[in-house]
């Protein structure tokens, strides 16, 4: 049966782009704001879910060529290995420290070596509910 | 006064709430279901404007927004399930 959802479709092409945008925001706000690594990747995740219903599978494995396994495996391995620098440096297990530097265009930034692990926790949350979505929907 | 006004707008905002909470349980059929759930997600999203604006605060702004998103998806994965019978395909057939 041939489906009409031509406005579905546009509009999906539109709102992607604004969730991807507010899930990056979000991320960006955490341990000041409501936010986070999590949070972020959840949002996230909700963009590349709409992609997964509106279009299906395969086409958006094929504009999309990434295994969300291997996602969640990187995000893992990323967030425990900020864990161990930190040992590395003669610290605790997990240990953050921040410094504020003078970036050119934003004048003083203080940048915390806690988002490199909100990046591994937002890299598995994206790629566990990816998983999660596809292999619910595999055996229709 | 405004903050008489504020209240009186939650309760009837909870008010209509409870009536689509009726109309998901009686409901015939399954759009009724799906529109009476998306009539509840708006006013939850009204029900936080007015809360943040209660509360003389921003820091459910973001809620807003989410909740908006999960709104339109929901609807979307319904409308979707009601048409086809699937929700995420493997190959669409066209």
């Amino acid at each position: 049966m041939k489906i009409n959802d031509v406005i579905l479709r546009t509009i999906t092409k539109l709102v992607v782009f604004i969730i991807l945008t507010f899930g990056v925001e979000l991320f960006l706000a955490g341990h000041n704001d409501p936010g986070g690594g999590f949070i972020g990747g959840l949002v996230l995740s909700s963009a590349l879910v709409l992609l997964f219903l509106v279009y299906d599978i395969e086409t958006v494995q094929k504009g999309i060529p990434v295994d969300f396994k291997k996602v969640a495996a990187v995000g893992v391995l990323f967030a425990v290995g900020t864990g161990l620098g930190a040992v590395a440096f003669g610290a605790e297990f997990l240990t953050q420290t921040f410094e504020v530097f003078h970036l050119p265009v934003f004048g003083d930034t203080e940048l915390a070596t806690v988002l490199l692990f909100e990046v591994g926790v937002a890299l598995t949350v994206v790629g566990t509910v990816v998983t999660i979505i596809l292999s619910i929907s595999e055996d229709v | 006064m405004i903050n008489m006004m504020l209240t009186t707008s939650l309760v009837l905002i909870a008010i209509a709430i409870g009536i689509a909470v009726i109309r998901i349980v009686l409901g015939p059929s399954l759009p009724d279901r799906v529109l009476a759930l998306d009539v509840i997600g708006v006013n939850l999203i009204a029900s936080i404007a007015v809360i943040s604006v209660l509360m003389n605060t921003k820091a459910f702004l973001e809620v807003i927004l989410i909740l908006g998103i999960l709104s339109f998806i929901g609807t979307i994965a319904y409308s979707k399930f009601i048409l086809r019978g699937v929700v995420v395909e493997r190959k669409r057939d066209r």
